[in-house]
Protein backbone atom coordinates (compact mmCIF):
# COMPACT_ATOMS: atom_id res chain seq x y z
CA UNK A 1 0.00 0.00 0.00
CA UNK A 2 1.93 3.28 -1.13
CA UNK A 3 0.80 6.12 0.40
CA UNK A 4 3.44 7.96 -1.19
CA UNK A 5 4.24 9.65 2.61
CA UNK A 6 7.55 10.44 3.62
CA UNK A 7 9.22 9.08 6.82
CA UNK A 8 9.20 12.82 8.72
CA UNK A 9 5.32 13.51 7.96
CA UNK A 10 4.86 9.58 8.85
CA UNK A 11 7.07 9.66 12.27
CA UNK A 12 5.18 13.58 12.88
CA UNK A 13 1.50 12.21 12.17
CA UNK A 14 2.20 9.12 14.44
CA UNK A 15 3.76 11.15 17.37
CA UNK A 16 -0.04 12.76 17.36
CA UNK A 17 -1.17 10.14 19.20
CA UNK A 18 -2.66 11.20 22.64
CA UNK A 19 -3.15 9.18 25.95
CA UNK A 20 -6.65 9.37 27.30
CA UNK A 21 -6.64 11.25 30.22
CA UNK A 22 -6.14 9.50 33.78
CA UNK A 23 -9.89 9.29 34.75
CA UNK A 24 -11.33 8.19 32.00
CA UNK A 25 -11.22 4.58 32.59
CA UNK A 26 -12.82 4.20 35.64
CA UNK A 27 -15.56 6.97 34.90
CA UNK A 28 -16.36 4.78 31.92
CA UNK A 29 -16.72 1.91 34.01
CA UNK A 30 -19.52 4.59 36.23
CA UNK A 31 -21.39 5.37 33.47
CA UNK A 32 -22.13 1.49 32.49
CA UNK A 33 -22.73 0.61 35.73
CA UNK A 34 -19.48 -1.69 36.30
CA UNK A 35 -18.50 0.82 39.27
CA UNK A 36 -19.49 3.06 41.43
CA UNK A 37 -19.16 6.94 43.00
CA UNK A 38 -20.39 7.83 46.15
CA UNK A 39 -20.12 10.99 48.75
CA UNK A 40 -21.43 11.72 51.47
CA UNK A 41 -25.36 13.19 52.09
CA UNK A 42 -26.65 15.00 55.06
CA UNK A 43 -30.23 13.81 56.33
CA UNK A 44 -32.18 13.59 59.43
CA UNK A 45 -30.47 11.14 60.67
CA UNK A 46 -26.74 12.09 60.25
CA UNK A 47 -24.90 11.44 57.44
CA UNK A 48 -25.63 9.14 54.93
CA UNK A 49 -23.37 7.41 52.01
CA UNK A 50 -25.01 7.41 48.88
CA UNK A 51 -23.76 5.90 45.32
CA UNK A 52 -24.53 6.04 41.99
CA UNK A 53 -23.22 4.75 38.56
CA UNK A 54 -24.64 5.15 35.16
CA UNK A 55 -28.04 3.19 35.98
CA UNK A 56 -29.48 5.02 38.65
CA UNK A 57 -28.87 5.09 42.81
CA UNK A 58 -27.30 1.86 44.03
CA UNK A 59 -26.96 2.01 47.40
CA UNK A 60 -27.92 4.31 50.85
CA UNK A 61 -25.53 3.78 53.84
CA UNK A 62 -25.07 4.44 57.13
CA UNK A 63 -21.32 3.75 57.76
CA UNK A 64 -18.68 4.89 60.08
CA UNK A 65 -15.88 5.76 57.53
CA UNK A 66 -15.49 5.42 54.11
CA UNK A 67 -13.51 2.14 54.46
CA UNK A 68 -16.58 0.56 56.05
CA UNK A 69 -18.58 1.59 53.12
CA UNK A 70 -16.55 0.74 50.46
CA UNK A 71 -16.12 -2.71 52.19
CA UNK A 72 -19.61 -3.43 52.72
CA UNK A 73 -20.71 -1.99 48.93
CA UNK A 74 -18.22 -4.59 47.52
CA UNK A 75 -19.30 -6.89 50.06
CA UNK A 76 -22.58 -6.70 48.34
CA UNK A 77 -22.29 -5.63 44.69
CA UNK A 78 -18.71 -6.72 44.20
CA UNK A 79 -17.97 -3.55 42.69
CA UNK A 80 -16.22 -0.46 43.56
CA UNK A 81 -16.76 2.30 44.97
CA UNK A 82 -14.76 5.67 44.41
CA UNK A 83 -15.54 8.39 47.18
CA UNK A 84 -16.50 12.10 45.37
CA UNK A 85 -16.48 15.36 46.75
CA UNK A 86 -20.49 15.03 46.40
CA UNK A 87 -23.45 14.06 44.49
CA UNK A 88 -24.18 15.23 40.73
CA UNK A 89 -26.33 18.24 41.39
CA UNK A 90 -29.50 17.05 39.44
CA UNK A 91 -29.41 14.02 41.36
CA UNK A 92 -29.06 15.62 44.78
CA UNK A 93 -31.47 18.26 44.02
CA UNK A 94 -33.99 15.19 43.03
CA UNK A 95 -33.04 12.93 46.19
CA UNK A 96 -33.96 16.07 47.98
CA UNK A 97 -37.26 16.42 46.41
CA UNK A 98 -38.06 13.14 47.05
CA UNK A 99 -37.45 13.45 51.07
CA UNK A 100 -39.55 16.32 51.16
CA UNK A 101 -42.35 14.27 49.48
CA UNK A 102 -42.51 14.59 45.92
CA UNK A 103 -42.90 11.34 44.37
CA UNK A 104 -43.33 12.34 40.87
CA UNK A 105 -40.02 12.98 40.35
CA UNK A 106 -37.94 10.15 38.82
CA UNK A 107 -35.04 8.59 40.32
CA UNK A 108 -33.37 6.37 38.48
CA UNK A 109 -32.02 3.16 41.05
CA UNK A 110 -29.94 -0.03 40.25
CA UNK A 111 -31.02 -2.91 41.99
CA UNK A 112 -29.28 -5.52 40.10
CA UNK A 113 -28.87 -8.24 42.51
CA UNK A 114 -32.23 -8.63 43.85
CA UNK A 115 -35.13 -10.73 43.34
CA UNK A 116 -38.11 -10.12 41.31
CA UNK A 117 -39.86 -10.41 45.00
CA UNK A 118 -37.52 -7.82 46.11
CA UNK A 119 -38.09 -5.38 43.51
CA UNK A 120 -41.90 -5.93 43.80
CA UNK A 121 -41.90 -4.95 47.49
CA UNK A 122 -39.72 -2.03 46.99
CA UNK A 123 -41.88 -0.61 44.28
CA UNK A 124 -45.16 -1.11 46.47
CA UNK A 125 -43.38 0.63 49.41
CA UNK A 126 -42.89 3.53 46.86
CA UNK A 127 -46.23 4.00 46.57
CA UNK A 128 -46.62 4.73 49.81
CA UNK A 129 -47.59 8.84 50.69
CA UNK A 130 -45.12 10.96 53.07
CA UNK A 131 -46.35 11.36 56.57
CA UNK A 132 -48.32 7.54 56.14
CA UNK A 133 -47.50 4.24 56.76
CA UNK A 134 -48.71 0.73 56.32
CA UNK A 135 -48.39 -2.55 57.93
CA UNK A 136 -46.20 -5.50 56.40
CA UNK A 137 -49.74 -7.30 55.37
CA UNK A 138 -50.75 -4.46 53.41
CA UNK A 139 -47.38 -4.75 51.11
CA UNK A 140 -47.96 -8.74 50.79
CA UNK A 141 -51.59 -8.31 50.29
CA UNK A 142 -50.93 -5.42 47.46
CA UNK A 143 -48.55 -7.39 45.64
CA UNK A 144 -50.52 -10.20 45.54
CA UNK A 145 -48.61 -12.53 48.07
CA UNK A 146 -50.94 -12.45 51.43
CA UNK A 147 -48.68 -15.28 52.95
CA UNK A 148 -45.49 -13.76 52.44
CA UNK A 149 -45.97 -11.06 55.42
CA UNK A 150 -42.45 -12.28 56.94
CA UNK A 151 -40.68 -12.41 53.35
CA UNK A 152 -41.96 -8.76 53.05
CA UNK A 153 -40.11 -7.69 55.96
CA UNK A 154 -37.22 -9.61 54.74
CA UNK A 155 -37.22 -7.93 51.36
CA UNK A 156 -37.70 -4.23 53.28
CA UNK A 157 -34.12 -5.36 55.18
CA UNK A 158 -32.37 -5.56 52.25
CA UNK A 159 -33.72 -2.22 50.77
CA UNK A 160 -30.30 -1.12 49.19
CA UNK A 161 -31.58 2.55 48.94
CA UNK A 162 -33.41 3.46 52.18
CA UNK A 163 -34.85 6.89 52.39
CA UNK A 164 -35.16 6.57 48.47
CA UNK A 165 -37.48 3.80 48.54
CA UNK A 166 -39.27 4.67 51.73
CA UNK A 167 -39.37 1.11 53.99
CA UNK A 168 -39.34 3.56 57.02
CA UNK A 169 -42.95 3.75 55.98
CA UNK A 170 -43.82 0.47 56.56
CA UNK A 171 -44.54 -0.92 60.21
CA UNK A 172 -45.70 -4.16 61.90
CA UNK A 173 -48.18 -5.54 61.51
CA UNK A 174 -49.74 -5.15 65.26
CA UNK A 175 -49.71 -1.34 64.45
CA UNK A 176 -45.84 -1.00 66.53
CA UNK A 177 -43.37 0.58 64.29
CA UNK A 178 -40.85 -2.26 64.04
CA UNK A 179 -36.88 -2.69 63.09
CA UNK A 180 -35.44 -0.45 60.55
CA UNK A 181 -32.09 -1.27 58.36
CA UNK A 182 -30.53 1.88 57.88
CA UNK A 183 -29.13 2.36 61.75
CA UNK A 184 -32.09 0.52 63.93
CA UNK A 185 -35.12 1.55 64.81
CA UNK A 186 -34.49 4.39 66.88
CA UNK A 187 -33.77 6.01 62.99
CA UNK A 188 -37.09 4.81 61.59
CA UNK A 189 -38.87 6.89 64.63
CA UNK A 190 -37.03 10.20 63.74
CA UNK A 191 -37.68 9.97 60.02
CA UNK A 192 -41.43 8.89 60.64
CA UNK A 193 -41.79 12.05 63.22
CA UNK A 194 -40.27 13.84 60.50
CA UNK A 195 -42.39 13.34 58.15
CA UNK A 196 -45.19 14.36 60.52
CA UNK A 197 -46.25 10.53 60.96
CA UNK A 198 -45.88 10.86 65.21
CA UNK A 199 -43.97 7.19 66.23
CA UNK A 200 -45.37 7.34 69.78
CA UNK A 201 -48.62 8.21 68.83
CA UNK A 202 -49.19 5.25 66.36
CA UNK A 203 -47.81 3.19 68.94
CA UNK A 204 -50.35 4.60 71.88
CA UNK A 205 -53.08 3.68 69.37
CA UNK A 206 -51.83 0.05 68.17
CA UNK A 207 -51.27 -0.47 72.13
CA UNK A 208 -55.46 0.68 72.58
CA UNK A 209 -55.87 -2.30 70.06
CA UNK A 210 -57.12 0.47 67.81
CA UNK A 211 -56.14 -0.73 63.87
CA UNK A 212 -58.60 2.14 61.74
CA UNK A 213 -60.58 5.12 61.92
CA UNK A 214 -63.82 5.40 60.36
CA UNK A 215 -65.88 9.09 59.14
CA UNK A 216 -69.57 8.44 60.32
CA UNK A 217 -70.41 10.77 58.09
CA UNK A 218 -69.13 9.20 54.86
CA UNK A 219 -69.12 5.78 56.45
CA UNK A 220 -65.96 4.97 55.29
CA UNK A 221 -62.82 3.56 57.53
CA UNK A 222 -59.75 3.42 56.33
CA UNK A 223 -55.54 3.01 58.08
CA UNK A 224 -55.20 5.97 60.94
CA UNK A 225 -52.58 7.69 58.62
CA UNK A 226 -54.31 8.02 55.95
CA UNK A 227 -54.59 10.87 54.47
CA UNK A 228 -58.46 10.74 54.03
CA UNK A 229 -58.35 9.42 57.96
CA UNK A 230 -56.82 12.75 59.11
CA UNK A 231 -59.32 14.81 57.50
CA UNK A 232 -62.01 13.63 59.53
CA UNK A 233 -63.08 15.82 62.55
CA UNK A 234 -62.57 14.60 66.58
CA UNK A 235 -66.69 14.13 66.55
CA UNK A 236 -67.04 12.49 63.24
CA UNK A 237 -64.09 9.80 64.17
CA UNK A 238 -64.83 6.20 64.75
CA UNK A 239 -62.25 3.62 65.94
CA UNK A 240 -62.41 -0.02 65.16
CA UNK A 241 -60.05 -2.90 66.28
CA UNK A 242 -60.56 -5.01 63.16
CA UNK A 243 -62.17 -4.92 59.27
CA UNK A 244 -65.05 -7.18 60.77
CA UNK A 245 -65.47 -4.57 63.21
CA UNK A 246 -65.92 -1.90 60.63
CA UNK A 247 -67.74 -3.85 57.93
CA UNK A 248 -70.48 -4.93 60.60
CA UNK A 249 -71.13 -1.53 60.84
CA UNK A 250 -71.35 -1.13 58.07
CA UNK A 251 -68.64 0.88 57.14
CA UNK A 252 -66.77 0.14 53.55
CA UNK A 253 -63.00 0.13 52.91
CA UNK A 254 -61.52 3.66 51.57
CA UNK A 255 -60.18 3.59 48.11
CA UNK A 256 -56.97 5.14 48.99
CA UNK A 257 -55.57 3.34 51.74
CA UNK A 258 -57.14 0.22 50.97
CA UNK A 259 -57.29 -1.03 54.22
CA UNK A 260 -59.16 -4.74 53.77
CA UNK A 261 -56.49 -6.58 54.93
CA UNK A 262 -57.04 -8.18 58.48
CA UNK A 263 -54.25 -6.52 61.24
CA UNK A 264 -53.47 -8.81 64.12
CA UNK A 265 -54.86 -7.51 67.09
CA UNK B 1 0.29 5.80 29.10
CA UNK B 2 -0.13 4.52 25.08
CA UNK B 3 -1.07 1.03 25.11
CA UNK B 4 0.36 -0.80 21.51
CA UNK B 5 -2.02 -3.33 20.44
CA UNK B 6 -1.03 -6.64 18.09
CA UNK B 7 -4.43 -5.02 16.52
CA UNK B 8 -5.74 -8.96 14.94
CA UNK B 9 -4.60 -11.37 17.55
CA UNK B 10 -5.30 -9.02 20.69
CA UNK B 11 -8.79 -7.79 19.44
CA UNK B 12 -9.61 -11.52 18.32
CA UNK B 13 -8.74 -12.65 22.59
CA UNK B 14 -10.13 -9.75 24.09
CA UNK B 15 -13.74 -10.09 21.47
CA UNK B 16 -13.28 -14.27 22.83
CA UNK B 17 -13.35 -12.76 26.41
CA UNK B 18 -16.17 -10.68 26.13
CA UNK B 19 -18.08 -12.79 24.42
CA UNK B 20 -17.73 -15.26 27.86
CA UNK B 21 -18.26 -12.79 30.24
CA UNK B 22 -18.89 -9.14 29.18
CA UNK B 23 -19.12 -7.49 32.40
CA UNK B 24 -15.80 -9.13 33.71
CA UNK B 25 -13.50 -8.31 30.98
CA UNK B 26 -15.21 -4.90 29.59
CA UNK B 27 -12.05 -2.91 31.66
CA UNK B 28 -10.12 -4.80 29.57
CA UNK B 29 -11.60 -3.68 26.24
CA UNK B 30 -11.66 0.54 27.70
CA UNK B 31 -7.85 -0.13 28.65
CA UNK B 32 -6.80 -1.53 25.28
CA UNK B 33 -8.83 0.89 23.01
CA UNK B 34 -9.42 4.14 25.26
CA UNK B 35 -5.92 5.93 24.30
CA UNK B 36 -6.89 5.33 20.50
CA UNK B 37 -10.40 6.45 20.38
CA UNK B 38 -9.72 9.42 22.12
CA UNK B 39 -6.69 10.33 19.67
CA UNK B 40 -9.28 10.13 17.01
CA UNK B 41 -11.46 11.67 18.82
CA UNK B 42 -9.36 14.60 20.02
CA UNK B 43 -7.59 14.73 16.63
CA UNK B 44 -10.69 14.83 14.41
CA UNK B 45 -12.50 17.17 17.03
CA UNK B 46 -9.76 19.52 18.42
CA UNK B 47 -11.24 19.99 22.05
CA UNK B 48 -9.83 17.88 24.92
CA UNK B 49 -13.07 17.56 27.10
CA UNK B 50 -15.30 17.40 24.13
CA UNK B 51 -13.43 13.94 23.07
CA UNK B 52 -12.96 12.90 26.30
CA UNK B 53 -16.94 12.57 26.53
CA UNK B 54 -17.45 11.21 23.04
CA UNK B 55 -15.05 8.10 24.02
CA UNK B 56 -16.93 7.78 27.38
CA UNK B 57 -20.07 8.01 24.90
CA UNK B 58 -18.59 5.45 22.51
CA UNK B 59 -17.95 2.85 25.45
CA UNK B 60 -21.62 3.52 26.90
CA UNK B 61 -23.18 2.71 23.53
CA UNK B 62 -20.45 -0.12 22.88
CA UNK B 63 -21.54 -1.84 26.29
CA UNK B 64 -25.04 -1.73 25.47
CA UNK B 65 -25.21 -2.89 22.16
CA UNK B 66 -22.69 -5.94 23.51
CA UNK B 67 -25.45 -6.71 26.38
CA UNK B 68 -27.66 -7.60 23.73
CA UNK B 69 -25.43 -9.52 20.97
CA UNK B 70 -25.24 -13.05 21.63
CA UNK B 71 -21.78 -14.68 22.68
CA UNK B 72 -21.04 -15.80 18.24
CA UNK B 73 -21.67 -12.45 17.46
CA UNK B 74 -19.03 -10.64 19.95
CA UNK B 75 -16.44 -13.50 19.14
CA UNK B 76 -16.71 -12.30 15.53
CA UNK B 77 -16.67 -8.53 15.96
CA UNK B 78 -13.63 -6.94 15.03
CA UNK B 79 -13.03 -4.29 17.63
CA UNK B 80 -11.06 -1.99 16.18
CA UNK B 81 -13.17 -0.58 13.64
CA UNK B 82 -16.35 -1.95 15.39
CA UNK B 83 -15.14 0.51 17.79
CA UNK B 84 -14.33 3.36 15.69
CA UNK B 85 -17.55 2.99 13.88
CA UNK B 86 -19.33 3.90 16.90
CA UNK B 87 -16.85 6.40 17.73
CA UNK B 88 -17.54 8.45 14.64
CA UNK B 89 -21.30 7.89 14.42
CA UNK B 90 -21.78 9.35 18.49
CA UNK B 91 -19.45 12.29 17.03
CA UNK B 92 -21.59 13.39 14.11
CA UNK B 93 -24.93 12.83 16.33
CA UNK B 94 -23.14 15.21 18.93
CA UNK B 95 -22.11 17.88 16.40
CA UNK B 96 -25.74 17.49 15.17
CA UNK B 97 -27.06 18.45 18.43
CA UNK B 98 -24.17 20.99 19.60
CA UNK B 99 -24.32 22.48 16.19
CA UNK B 100 -20.77 23.14 16.07
CA UNK B 101 -19.68 23.92 12.84
CA UNK B 102 -16.71 21.95 12.00
CA UNK B 103 -15.01 24.31 9.90
CA UNK B 104 -14.73 26.52 13.12
CA UNK B 105 -11.67 24.24 13.43
CA UNK B 106 -10.11 25.38 9.91
CA UNK B 107 -6.92 26.24 9.81
CA UNK B 108 -6.49 29.35 8.33
CA UNK B 109 -2.47 30.56 7.30
CA UNK B 110 -3.75 34.46 7.32
CA UNK B 111 -5.10 34.33 10.72
CA UNK B 112 -2.61 32.43 12.55
CA UNK B 113 -0.99 34.43 15.15
CA UNK B 114 2.97 35.16 14.55
CA UNK B 115 4.59 32.01 16.14
CA UNK B 116 7.41 33.14 18.33
CA UNK B 117 10.21 31.23 16.85
CA UNK B 118 11.21 29.71 20.07
CA UNK B 119 8.13 27.62 20.54
CA UNK B 120 7.27 26.82 16.68
CA UNK B 121 9.77 23.77 17.54
CA UNK B 122 6.99 22.10 19.63
CA UNK B 123 6.17 19.87 16.57
CA UNK B 124 3.54 18.16 17.87
CA UNK B 125 1.46 21.22 18.42
CA UNK B 126 2.26 22.58 14.46
CA UNK B 127 1.13 19.28 12.91
CA UNK B 128 -1.53 19.07 15.11
CA UNK B 129 -2.73 22.86 13.74
CA UNK B 130 -2.10 21.84 10.29
CA UNK B 131 -3.94 18.83 11.02
CA UNK B 132 -6.97 20.65 12.03
CA UNK B 133 -6.75 22.68 8.85
CA UNK B 134 -8.02 19.68 6.78
CA UNK B 135 -11.70 18.88 5.72
CA UNK B 136 -13.32 16.92 8.50
CA UNK B 137 -13.07 13.97 5.66
CA UNK B 138 -9.49 14.29 4.99
CA UNK B 139 -8.92 14.89 8.58
CA UNK B 140 -10.89 11.89 9.85
CA UNK B 141 -9.00 9.67 7.04
CA UNK B 142 -5.80 11.29 7.41
CA UNK B 143 -5.88 10.41 10.97
CA UNK B 144 -7.59 6.84 11.12
CA UNK B 145 -4.70 5.98 8.40
CA UNK B 146 -1.62 7.14 10.01
CA UNK B 147 -2.19 8.82 13.43
CA UNK B 148 -4.16 5.25 14.41
CA UNK B 149 -2.61 3.38 11.59
CA UNK B 150 -5.78 1.35 10.36
CA UNK B 151 -5.48 -0.18 6.80
CA UNK B 152 -7.92 0.97 4.02
CA UNK B 153 -9.92 -1.90 4.38
CA UNK B 154 -10.80 -1.07 7.77
CA UNK B 155 -10.78 2.68 7.62
CA UNK B 156 -13.61 1.72 4.51
CA UNK B 157 -15.36 -1.18 6.75
CA UNK B 158 -15.74 1.73 9.51
CA UNK B 159 -16.82 5.10 7.66
CA UNK B 160 -18.76 3.26 5.39
CA UNK B 161 -17.05 4.86 2.68
CA UNK B 162 -14.98 2.91 -0.80
CA UNK B 163 -11.76 2.07 -0.27
CA UNK B 164 -11.03 3.91 -3.66
CA UNK B 165 -12.52 7.24 -2.08
CA UNK B 166 -10.76 6.81 1.76
CA UNK B 167 -7.49 6.37 -0.34
CA UNK B 168 -8.50 9.62 -2.15
CA UNK B 169 -9.43 11.56 1.47
CA UNK B 170 -5.71 10.59 2.79
CA UNK B 171 -3.93 11.24 -0.49
CA UNK B 172 -5.55 14.75 -0.95
CA UNK B 173 -5.09 15.46 3.11
CA UNK B 174 -1.58 14.83 2.86
CA UNK B 175 -0.95 16.97 -0.25
CA UNK B 176 -2.40 19.87 2.10
CA UNK B 177 -0.67 19.36 4.81
CA UNK B 178 3.14 19.49 2.70
CA UNK B 179 1.18 22.71 1.37
CA UNK B 180 0.71 23.85 4.65
CA UNK B 181 3.70 22.92 6.08
CA UNK B 182 5.80 25.14 3.75
CA UNK B 183 3.60 28.00 3.80
CA UNK B 184 4.06 27.81 7.58
CA UNK B 185 7.56 27.16 7.19
CA UNK B 186 8.13 30.11 4.82
CA UNK B 187 6.36 32.34 7.24
CA UNK B 188 8.28 31.65 10.10
CA UNK B 189 11.52 32.24 7.95
CA UNK B 190 10.39 35.49 7.13
CA UNK B 191 9.37 36.47 10.39
CA UNK B 192 12.64 35.64 11.56
CA UNK B 193 15.20 38.79 11.85
CA UNK B 194 17.89 38.83 9.47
Amino acid sequence: MNDQIDPTTEAALAGLREPAPAGLTYATLVAVGLADDYAVMESPVGPLRVAWNGRGVSAVEEAPDDGAFEARFHARTGRLARRRDELPADLARKIERRLAGDRHNRIDLDLRGSTAFERAVWMKALEIPRGEVRPYGWIAREIGRPKAVRAVGTALGHNPVPLIVPCHRVVRSDGMIGQYSLGGPRNKRTILAGEGADPDELETLARAGVRYFGSDTTHIYCLPTCRDARRVTERHLVQFSSTGAASAAGYRPCKHCRPTVEIAA
Amino acid sequence: MMVELDPVTDDARLAARLAHDLDGSFEALVVAHQDRLFTIAFRTGGDRHDAEELVQDCFVRAYRALATYGPERIRELRLRGWLTTILLNAGRNRARVKRVPTTELAFEPGAEPAVDPLTRRDERETWGRLLAGLTPAQRSAVVLRHVDGMSYAEIAEATGRPEGTVKAHVHRGLAALRTALLAAERREREEIPA
